[in-house]
This record gives structure tokens, sequence and C-alpha cells, in this order.
């Protein structure tokens, strides 16, 4: 008989399968890059989510930022597009099948410079869609060159100083039409893996601003997007639970002290108030924080809005519930009467 | 006058004319924004209405009201339809322009014109009508803001009684062209019409040749747009995804095709769009979401202009290099910027055949009528999803824009065909697939679409930098193996292409070829060039890119070889040239025409003739 002991089982996430499956190639980033810590985060987030990966469509752009969805969820379809024109690829692909879940991973140069207006686009149109902001306020993949978000001040390693007032993405996203906004920093995993999760649930387009070092060309002191920067300077807006609806694990809390979102899967999004009262409800109160965190020095993280009810694209269109891409001939192409009529008129 | 059986004497001779029937060009100048189309069209149409080949052409500003615009309409018995350069009817309504219209006459031409404009003092050799439009419009139109729009319909009394069209049917295309809805204001511009003809029938005694007589030549056809016989084919082929960004001359092909989505392509149960339109913020954003779609396995189609299509350049790049199907309708026109955007041109050959950046090489269809702008509409989409490229299909202002008498179109008798796609069922038997690896010998690769339901069904898409597996790499054999397959894919394409039309005159040394609009005024200089200089001809019109074999041998069957086309480098030959060998392009000659007008004979037979040296 034999005595081996059988190994350990796997653990496994609610639809079976184990973390492995979420993961990527290895990344090729530099070592400490914030982008990497993200990713991980997204690793982790869809597999306790327990999304099927080959249901989930990734896209990017082009610059770090860019490589790294190849780098997670291996079993998903990813495109790599061209620089700053994510958005149009990704809309023209989740117009074709609305069932995907459609995740962006995009840089502050691919998305504030030359991506301006496609981003600001799809914030117009709330497509269902997550559009995650790998910041660091610096071209990495051109080796160092300011982006439009590195702060007035900031300083690269040559010494040379930046004296163009950055863009807000968050702010943008705001006044655009987003109707999940957030910010976050690579370093705040609790936070991060909170905020993705809400993000992923929402039913429109969700904005995520994440601060993330540049290692080797911007985290140094004089970088507003360094490490110690944002240790120093990060304002968390609540501390962030986020609940599945699968979950209904419910955990008493004091009257007063936490305010829910509810997503419209059911899911719930708990924010516990932190120095503030803040309602992530109001816009203006979202421009307020962000104005205010912006005189005091401060980078004010966690969901800044979150509104559940505006339309869709999809429901603009008002989009078939099934895939464009696979309707059978019998529904996309009218029969011969309906081209016998229209020849008739024109005759 | 060119044309030969047509010898109109002086005007004043008081001498007998032969009559000129069903064979003859009319022109109205008018002021954009005063109305003049519906008149206009309805005019074409009740001839048309009577049987008589015709064909009507805009020439306009890029304005919306204010600048001068011509209006043509070419009756033919012969069924030609290309622009005729000779007017021989013109009718003056701008006062800006009439001095210099009357100026271009021939000799024996008419001029309708308004009466205050006093243009009969200007020639003696010319058919004068004058009409005091403005005291006409008064009793037929009592409200006096619409009576610059009512005053067109005028002219086409006029006309109606000095042509002999019948009234009949200018009140049949009237009414058509207003619809049920309008017939209040149908009735208020029936009311000009019958005050014009009315006015012609008592104060003229008519002097020159030209009239219509009823012939059985357009039974059956239909009148329409180019762009609206495109829009139509995008429907018919299934389209899924439109996306478009607006540009003249293009817009009217989506914004035809939204009117068709909306009729018949709501499903009926659920009350939902089997398709979505967006009107995107430019065409980069347009080209990106035809690729997006593409790539997830819709049929998507974009439409644009030669501005639209620069914008396009890298995203076709990465659309050839990442192998993702999508239909995009370039209706070419003179450009860049403030140029002539109102005027047509085939000036996009070359530069959509190797758009974007590295090595890349498109397809490109070239219909030339209404039918083939709807038959190659859903032959693009399948051609795209075949051979998973983007496809151009070239159309231009003139055929884009202008009214088009075709024949009914023809029902798609082959089913949609979605190319090489894996389900999860094929992955399943397969276990597993090579995106980029050409296991048929057509350098087709087989694709799966995102959202199948299988764990080994995604791939990762990228631009040039990937091997068979379409895993990353920058090796030097794998680029040079993908760059390869694509050029091999290319050749491939050639036996699916639509194949050249091809008339081969066994006693011609001279051939013709031309593709587009250019065919109309080709195969009508051929007839002058046989009739006139006793000069045979062979004709091949180009239907698509990559060329195919029938052109080689159509170089071979003869000595000298015209490429007729309407840009001024001559793009097209420049594409034959890159392929054909030193003896073939040595026969190769060039008729080029730049001026942005549609065309005519005329202009191709003077400058073949001048080549021939005769």
């Amino acid at each position: 008989m034999s005595t081996t002991v059988p190994p350990p089982p796997k653990k496994l996430n609610r639809i079976g399968l184990e973390v492995l499956s979420y993961k990527g190639a290895k990344t090729t980033l530099c070592a400490g890059c914030g982008h990497n810590a993200i990713s991980e985060r997204i690793i982790e987030c869809f597999y306790e989510l327990g999304v099927q990966p080959w249901n989930v469509a990734k896209f990017s752009g082009i610059g770090c930022s860019s490589k790294s969805p190849a780098y997670f969820l291996g079993l998903a379809h990813g495109f790599n597009a061209v620089h700053g024109r994510m958005p149009s690829i990704a809309t023209g692909a989740m117009l074709a099948n609305r069932t995907m879940l459609g995740i962006g991973v995009t840089g502050d140069g691919d998305t504030a410079s030359i991506g301006m207006g496609q981003f600001m686009h799809l914030l117009r149109r709330n497509l269902p869609f997550v559009y995650i902001i790998e910041d660091n306020g610096v071209y990495g993949l051109t080796k160092g060159q300011f982006s439009a978000t590195a702060d007035l001040g900031s300083k690269l390693k040559t010494g040379v100083i930046n004296d163009m007032p950055p863009f807000d993405c968050c702010a943008l996203a705001l006044q655009c039409g987003a109707t999940f906004v957030a910010r976050s920093f690579s370093g705040d995993k609790r936070q991060l893996v909170a905020i993705l999760k809400a993000a992923i649930v929402h039913n429109g387009l969700s904005v995520i601003d994440v601060i993330s070092p540049c290692t080797t060309f911007n985290d140094h002191e004089g970088s507003t997007k360094s490490y110690s920067y944002m240790k120093d300077h990060d304002e968390a807006l609540h501390e962030l639970d986020f609940v599945p609806y699968f979950d209904d694990i419910s955990v008493e809390i004091p009257e007063g002290e936490v305010r829910e979102v509810e997503m419209h899967d059911g899911s719930r999004l708990r924010l516990k108030k932190l120095g503030r009262d803040y309602d992530p409800t109001s816009k203006f109160a979202a421009l307020q924080a962000l104005d205010e965190a912006e005189t005091k020095d401060e980078v004010i993280t966690g969901v800044l809005y979150v509104d559940t009810a505006k339309p869709t694209f999809m429901d603009m269109l008002n989009l078939e519930d099934v895939p464009l891409a696979t309707l059978p001939e019998s529904r996309t192409r009218p029969p011969k009467e309906v081209l016998d009529q229209v020849m008739e008129e024109l005759r | 006058m060119s044309t030969l059986e047509v010898s109109p004497a002086s005007p004043r001779s008081g001498e007998f004319h032969q009559p000129v029937i069903n064979d003859f060009s009319i022109q109205v100048a008018t002021v954009n924004g005063s109305g003049s189309q519906t008149a206009n069209n309805v005019l074409m149409r009740s001839i048309f209405q009577m049987g008589i080949p015709v064909s009507g052409k805009n020439m306009f500003p890029s304005n919306i009201q204010g600048l001068p615009t011509w209006f043509t309409i070419r009756a033919s018995k012969h069924g030609y339809i290309g622009r005729k350069k000779e007017i021989d009817f013109l009718v003056a309504m701008n006062p800006e322009t009439a001095r210099e219209d009357v100026m271009n006459l021939d000799s024996g031409a008419v001029v309708v014109y308004d009466e205050p404009l006093k243009l009969d003092a200007m020639r003696s050799d010319l058919h004068f009508y004058p009409v005091p439009f403005d005291k006409l419009v008064g009793p037929v139109c009592p409200e006096a803001k619409l009576r610059k729009l009512v005053r067109n319909m005028i002219y086409d009394g006029v006309v109606a009684n000095l042509l002999s069209i019948e009234m009949e049917e200018i009140h049949r295309a009237l009414f058509k062209q207003f619809g049920k809805k309008k017939a209040k204001a149908a009735e208020l511009n029936w009311g000009a019409c019958q005050a014009g003809y009315e006015y012609a029938a008592k104060n003229f005694t008519k002097s020159d040749p030209y009239r219509v007589e009823r012939m059985n030549a357009t039974a059956g056809k239909i009148i329409i747009e180019g762009n609206s016989a495109a829009a139509l084919g995008c429907v018919f082929a299934g389209v899924t995804v439109v996306t478009w960004y607006p540009i003249t001359p293009s817009s009217s092909l989506v914004e035809s095709m939204i009117g068709y989505l909306k009729r018949f392509r709501i499903d009926k149960e659920s009350g939902k769009a089997t398709y979505a339109v967006v009107q995107a913020e430019d065409e980069l954003s347009a080209i990106g979401m035809v690729l997006g779609a593409g790539w997830a396995g819709a049929r998507s189609v974009t439409s644009t202009a030669g501005p639209g299509i620069s914008l396009m350049s890298e995203f076709v790049g990465l659309g050839y290099y990442a192998e993702i199907p999508g239909v995009i309708f370039d209706v070419q026109r003179v450009g860049p910027s403030t140029g002539l955007p109102t005027r047509t041109a085939q000036g996009d050959i070359i530069s959509t055949a190797v758009l974007s950046h590295g090595d890349t090489k498109h397809p490109m269809f070239f219909p030339s009528s209404p039918e083939e702008c709807f038959s190659m509409a859903v032959e693009a989409f399948d051609f795209a999803e075949h051979f998973q490229t983007p496809v151009f299909v070239m159309i231009d202002l003139d055929l884009g824009m202008n009214n088009w008498m075709a024949d009914a179109f023809e029902y798609p008798t082959k089913p949609i065909a979605r190319g090489k796609v894996l389900t999860a069922e094929d992955l399943d038997r397969l276990g597993g697939f090579a995106r980029y690896k050409d296991l048929d010998g057509d350098g087709v690769g087989y694709r799966t679409l995102p959202g199948t339901n299988h764990p080994h069904g995604a791939y990762f898409t990228r631009g040039s930098g990937h091997n068979e597996k379409a895993q990353y790499t920058e090796r030097e054999d794998d680029y040079i193996n993908n760059v390869d397959r694509l050029s091999h894919k290319f050749d491939a394409m050639r036996s699916h292409v639509p194949k050249p039309a091809v008339e081969i005159n066994p006693k011609a040394k001279v051939g013709m070829v031309a593709f587009g609009t250019s065919q109309y005024a080709a195969q009508e200089s051929r007839d002058q060039l046989k009739s006139e200089y006793g000069i045979e001809t062979s004709y091949l019109r180009l239907r698509a890119y990559p060329f195919t074999d029938e052109l080689r041998d159509f170089i071979h069957k003869h000595d000298r070889i015209y490429v007729v086309e309407q840009n001024r480098d001559g793009q097209m030959l420049g594409l034959m040239r890159m392929e054909m060998d030193a003896t073939e392009i040595a026969k190769l000659r060039s008729m080029r025409y730049y001026g942005g007008l549609p065309l005519d004979a005329r202009t191709v037979t003077d400058d073949v003739v001048l080549q021939e040296g005769k």
C-alpha cells in the first residue's frame, strides 16, 4: 500500500480556478516599477471576484504601462493598440461583444497627451469599461521626458524642472462624464484592490488614476510621483471595503461611520469615514476635494465619485443584448422583400 | 458642337432646324442654398420617367449659401451618362455668373434667363428665352418668404414647355420628391411649374432644335446616388458596427445607411438595434473602432474621404499587421484641407494602396456604378473577413454624390461568409491554435473571437512583433516570415478580387484602361475615336487592386495602352509600373484629367488623338 501523502488541495476561487489561471507572462518592466504592483492587484481582484478570464478583453496603448496587459490574465484576449488610441479599439470591441468585461491599461503620456481626445470622448460615452491610468508623470519607454501630468516644479533626474502645469485626469474624468472616478497609489494594496473590484462591477466607465512611481526615471527627491512623496502626501478620503454580491457576510459597523454605495449587481462599496465627511455621489464635492488637496499639496486617494444611474453607451445606442459579433445572418441581412421595396421606392 | 448629327443654323436665319431629340445637356446655374436642388431633381426625374437615359451632376462650391452652383442634366438616347463638356441648354438664374455662363456657350445653344438680366444683348448666335420670374412667382406664392424657393420651380415649367417634357411626368416627379407628408409644399411648387409652362406656351416661339421624345430605355431602372447604393450594400452585407466622422463627399453614405438601418435593422421582437452607429470624434477614432469591432467579430465599416484616409494611416498599418477585417469607403475628392472638397477626383489611389508606414499593401475595390457600389459593398465585407485585413472601396464624389440611373440591385446570392474563425468546439477538437500560422497555403491564419468560451481561445494582438503563435518577438527570422506571409496573402487575393471587365476588339492596336467614374467618359470616347478618327480600341475596366492576370493579358494583346484616370500624376499607372516588366511598361501611356469636374469624353478623345499623333 502506498503511503504517499496527497499534495495539499489547491486553493480555488468560486468558479473553480486557481490564481495561476489569472497570471500572465513574466514582466519585462524595471524592478520595483509601480506598474507591476498594479498588475498583481488586477490578478488578485479577478481571481477573488471569480471572473472567467477568457471573458475578459484587455486593452492598452503604447508605453511602459501599456506593456502590462501581457503580464496579467494570460487567458484573456488582449490588444496592444497604437499610442493614445486604445479607447477607440476598446469601444469598437465592446460594441461588437457587450458581454465581455473590458479593461484598459494606459499611462499618463498615452492618456493625457497623445490620447487626450480619445480619453475625453470615451468619458463622454460612458462605455462600460475599466480605464486604469498608471500615472508616473514621465515617459519611461522613451527614457524620461516629462508627461502632461508631471507636477509644476517637479524635477527630472537631469535637473530639468517642469514649468508646465499638470492635467488632473480625475478632474477631467469628473467633468467629462465618467461615472466612477478614483485615485489610488500602486503601493496601497488594500485600497487599490477595493477600488479595482468596485470598478470591475460598475456598469459604466470607471477611471482609476493610480500613482505608480517610475523607479528608473522619476523616483527621486523633487518628483511628486515618487514612493517617498506619496508616503508623505497621500491623504486617503476613506477606508474602503468592497463586498461582492455573492458574499453575504455582513459586518456590524457603528452607525454613521460607514457609507455604502450599492453597485448595479448588488455588490456594495463601503466607505469608512476618515478625517472628513465625504459624499462620493456628489461631483461637486469631488472637484472641491481635488482642488483643496492641490492647494494643500496633498494627493487625495479613494473613490472620488460614483454614479450608478446614468445610462451607459449601450443604453444610449439601444443595443441588442446578445453580441453583435455573432448575430446570425437571419438577423443581420434583411430579406429580399426589403430590397425589392427599396428598389420600388427609387423607381 | 461635337455631336455629328447636329448642325445648328444661326437662330436668326429662320431656316428649318433638324430637331435634336434626346441628345443634349441642360445646365442650370443658380445660387447655393436657393432650393434649386428640388427643381433640378424633378426635371431630371421627369426625363427619366419618359424612358430617356439621363444623368444629373451637381457642381457645387464648398459653401452652404450664396456661392454659385451648377447642375447639369444630360439626356442621351445612346445611353451616354458621363458629363458632356458642351452645354446645349442653359438656365441662367444666377446674376453673378450669368454673363460668363453665356459667353462660354457654343453657338446655337439655348438660354432661358431671368428677364432683367438682359442677356440677349450679349450674343446673336444663341436662342434666348427671357422669363420674368419675379412677376410670375407673386401670384402663385402669396407668402413672400417662400418665393425664393418656389421661384426655381418656374423654370421647370418653362423648360418642360420648350423641350416637350410631359407635364404629367413633372407632376409625378414633383410629388414623389416631396412625399405624402409634404403634399402642401408640393402643391405650391406645382402651381409655380404650371405658371412657367403657361408663360412659355403663351410667349415663346420655339427657335431651337432641342426636344425630348418618349423612349423605353429606363423601364425597371432606379435613380440613386452611389453613396446611398453603398449604404444599402452595407445593410445587406449584415454590417453591425458603423463609425464615421462627417466629411464631404462621404457623409451622405453613412447618413443614408443610418436611415436604412433604422428602418430595417431594429429587431421586431426586442425593439433593439442589431447594429451600432458611432459618430466618432475624428477619423483616427473611427478607424480604431472599426478595427476594435472587426477584431471582436463585428462586421465593421467606416466611410471617409482623402483627409480622413490620411488620418487613418497609422491605424490601417496596425490593422494590416494585426490582420483585422474592416471595410473603409473612400469617397475621393480634391484635397487637402481648404482645397476643393466638393470637386471630384481619383487622387487617393497610391496613398491608399500603401497606406501607413513600413511594408504595407491594401486591397482596393473600384466600383463604377451604383450597382457596383451595392454589390462591391457586400463583397468587401466577405473579402475583409476572408483575408482578415482592411479593405478599401474607392468611390469618388461624382459617383457618390450625384444621381445615377441604375438597374435594380440584385439580392445577394451567396450567404454571408465569416472567414476562418475557430469556435470553442473547434478548439476542443484541436487543443489550441497558432493565430498566424499559414495552414492552408493562402497566407491566412485561423482566428478566434474575443469572448469565445474556451480557456485556450485567447491570443494577444499587437503589431508586427509577433511569431506564428502571436507571441511577442523581435527575432529577425520571425519578422521576415511574417511579412513574407503577408505578401503571399496579398498575392492570394488576386484570384478573389472582382475581375476586370474586358472588351477585346480584334482590330484594335490601342487598349484603353479606366476605372471608377472614368468609365463613362472612356466608353463614350471610344465611340468618338472610332467614328471621328477611325481609331479602334479595346477596353479594360479595372475593378480591383491587386491586379489580376487579365490586365497583363490585355497589355500583351495591344501595342499601346492608355490608362485613363482623374489625378495629376497617373497614380494607377504608377501602381501598374510597380508590377509590370519593362516591355509591358513601355506600352503604357497616361491620360489624366484633374480639374475637379467629372471627366468628359471629349477631353479623353482629344488627349488620346494627340498622343496617337492624329
